[in-house]
């Protein structure tokens, strides 16, 4: 069991049509380009990107709603993307998700224990009593009162109640992954920090494993124990959160740590203090519709050479457990790589392979 | 200090009545801004942070009634009619908010819009307001401005909106802006973008700037001065180093321990505080923050501790503060 991952996503592909005027096809989103990463037993990996990253579409695509494009996503050593009706929901029994706003994923008209029963009896769970009583035990286990919460309906509770309500349905048939897309981003920051302490209580008592998407940086190297950095529909950066975060290897992801206030600059102080190749990073984001050539950053990269555009940069070790996508890696990486051009990963070895997001062939 | 003062505002309460139920969501604020300086605003959902600046514009509905002073340039706004106050709105005080593609009229090309505020306060020939409006554009660094003058909201991506709305607020030459929660729509490299603008403007046009955020991490990094809001009052205000470095009020210590940072080793609980903000339409007597904080004690329940400056330039409300015994080392 610890041996093999908990969830193996290969070279996951998902693409949409856009529609131009009169209905007219007009172009194709790459939303989800070649994305591939494990997910082990017992492990928080976070998904780290901005608005049009593709993050929420990755975490719809694992789950199969919508079914990704090509690739594969092996949940418990099951191709999800091979299996439909009764087996595929068989599968994803026990592969749940949490959105960010509680109130659209919960139906107002329903009370709040018949909302946390629900998945018991769309999976035939027990007796009506059986499930009561296990509606009652998870509304506890998140922190909510059954005899003065379950009775409510959710325009009743405040957003942070709402969340363990959604939290709680999504532990109902006791899975072994949830997929959370920006769980706490609508809670405002005292009921934000008791709902993430929740995550990481339910992950230490049930041996959860949490595909944990989010934009905030720092939100998510709190709860995960690797981090991946999504820039237009593709990884840019896997590892260790630590060492993402104390070494990044890719421009982008020195970007968007220099980008969170208080960091680059102490406060009050001018930029450009001690690590002073912070920089705001220029332009928007190219359109999905049309990603540059090679590496997708690279028109906003400072860094950027011709080979940039010529040929696409994929996933390559350079520190134990740390992986980028870039022909010219932030030099800085670390004592162990020597210069730049740092060599290729041979592969997946015991322990400190565990940390890369992609095989190498 | 009150005699430079651009914005002075002097126990200003907004209390909403409906349903037989008086809510009192601003209960005696006071503070003053002035000319290029920049004041933040910091409290959760609820804490009367809006509620507190839009008064001062009239952007509230009929059913809340303003007390209080709040002096403009030595003019008083609370009381003034709504004609009246449309000649202070953008000239004087502007507003951008949270979501630009609401407050952007979708089906107007972003031109007019912008040429519709350089007009509003001043009659001129239209190729004049077109060259004014293409002109703001250059102001907020829009790419390609005649371009983007002919486009419609929905081609822009939000950041670019968010510069048209700041267009727009700066279209009068207004000498106070104010952003409520301006970037909390953006993604965190388009937010340092136009947290740049704004100071960059504020600078080439000398305005005092009003940053009404939730986010305390931004508040500090870009502000000179921060004021913490809770349950309608002011707990705490100080220069932003100095609150950051010696925290006095629980909630903003309670607060600043509850954002995760970068570090903090992963997987360490945050430190959190239980229960909710008061109803703000129950009364009580003493500190808002008692039933939730650490160091209340009887005294904190029976009477409510005064907004007081206690140490030079450093102001809270608390009869425990925290740091007391270190501070008199």
């Amino acid at each position: 069991m610890t041996e093999a991952p908990l969830l193996a996503v290969r070279d996951l592909v998902q693409e949409f049509a856009v529609r131009g005027r009169g209905g007219i096809k007009g172009g194709v989103v790459h939303a989800v380009s070649g994305v591939s990463f494990d997910v082990w037993p017992g492990e928080t990996l976070g998904v780290v990107g901005e608005t049009g990253s593709g993050k929420s579409t990755l975490a719809r695509s694992v789950l199969q709603a919508p079914r990704p494009k090509s690739g594969s996503v092996v949940f418990r050593g099951t191709d999800l993307t091979r299996l439909r009706g009764a087996r595929l929901l068989q599968a994803r029994r026990h592969l749940q998700m949490v959105f960010q706003d509680p109130f659209g994923s919960l139906d107002p008209k329903w009370r709040v224990r018949d909302l946390v029963a629900e998945p018991l009896v769309a999976y035939r769970v027990g007796g009506a009593a059986a499930r009561r009583r296990r509606a009652d035990e998870l509304l506890e286990l998140v922190g909510l009162d059954p005899s003065g919460h379950g009775g409510r309906r959710p325009r009743e509770l405040s957003g942070g109640q709402a969340q363990r309500v959604a939290i709680a349905r999504a532990l109902a048939l006791s899975p072994a992954m949830i997929v959370c897309d920006e769980p706490v981003s609508s809670l405002d920051v005292l009921i934000q920090a008791q709902v993430l302490n929740l995550f990481e209580r339910l992950r230490a008592h049930l041996g959860l494993s949490y595909l944990f998407i989010a934009h905030d940086l720092a939100l998510v190297k709190q709860v995960s124990d690797r981090v991946a950095v999504m820039y237009l529909g593709k990884l840019c950066e896997v590892g260790p959160g630590e060492s993402v975060y104390r070494r990044p290897l890719h421009p982008y992801t020195r970007a968007l740590l220099d980008s969170v206030p208080g960091r680059a600059a102490r406060p009050g102080a001018a930029a450009g203090g001690a690590g002073s190749a912070s920089t705001v990073i220029s332009g928007e984001p190219p359109s999905p519709v049309s990603p540059p050539s090679g590496c997708r950053f690279r028109t906003r990269c400072p860094r950027a050479r011709q080979r940039c555009a010529a040929e696409e940069p994929v996933l390559r070790e350079l520190a134990p457990g740390h992986a980028v996508a870039c022909h010219f890696p932030l030099a800085d990486a670390g004592p162990d790589t020597a210069g730049q051009e740092a060599v290729p990963a041979a592969g997946t070895t015991g322990r400190s392979g565990r940390g890369i997001g992609e095989a190498p062939r | 200090m009150n005699g430079e003062a651009l914005l002075d505002v002097r126990d200003l309460r907004v209390t909403f009545t409906g349903r037989g139920r008086q809510v009192r969501a601003v209960a005696g604020v006071s503070y003053s801004v002035r000319a290029g300086q920049t004041l933040a605003i910091v409290g959760e959902s609820g804490s009367g942070k809006t509620v507190s600046c839009r008064a001062l514009i009239g952007l509230l509905p009929p059913a809340a009634v303003v007390t209080g002073s709040a002096r403009f340039a030595g003019a008083e706004l609370i009381g003034l009619s709504d004609d009246q106050l449309r000649g202070h709105r953008g000239t004087d005080i502007a507003m951008v908010f949270q979501d630009p593609t609401r407050s952007l009229n979708p089906t107007m090309r972003i031109g007019r819009q912008i040429t519709e505020a350089v007009t509003a306060h001043r009659r001129m020939a239209k190729a004049a307001a077109r060259e004014r409006a293409v002109e703001l554009l250059r102001l907020v660094r829009m790419p390609a401005p005649e371009r983007r003058f002919a486009e419609y909201p929905h081609q822009l991506s939000g950041g670019m909106r968010q510069r048209v709305m700041i267009a727009i607020a700066l279209a009068c030459r207004p000498r106070l802006l104010i952003a409520d929660e301006a970037t909390t729509a953006l993604d965190v490299t388009t937010q340092a973008q136009i947290m740049e603008l704004l100071l960059e403007l504020q600078r080439e046009l000398g305005m005092a700037l009003m940053l009404i955020s939730h986010d305390l991490g931004l508040a500090a990094h870009y502000s000179d001065e921060v004021i913490v809001m809770y349950a309608g009052r002011i707990v705490e205000q100080a220069p932003a180093r100095r609150l950051f470095a010696r925290v006095r009020m629980p909630y903003t210590r309670a607060l600043l321990d509850a954002i995760p940072s970068l570090e903090r080793p992963a997987h360490a609980p945050l430190p959190v505080i239980g229960g909710r903000p008061p109803d703000p339409a129950a009364r009580h007597a003493g500190c808002s923050f008692a039933p939730r904080c650490g160091n209340a004690a009887d005294d904190c329940r029976a009477a409510a501790p005064p907004l007081a400056e206690h140490e030079p330039g450093h102001r809270w409300a608390c009869w425990h503060p925290v740091g007391a015994k270190a501070a008199a080392s």
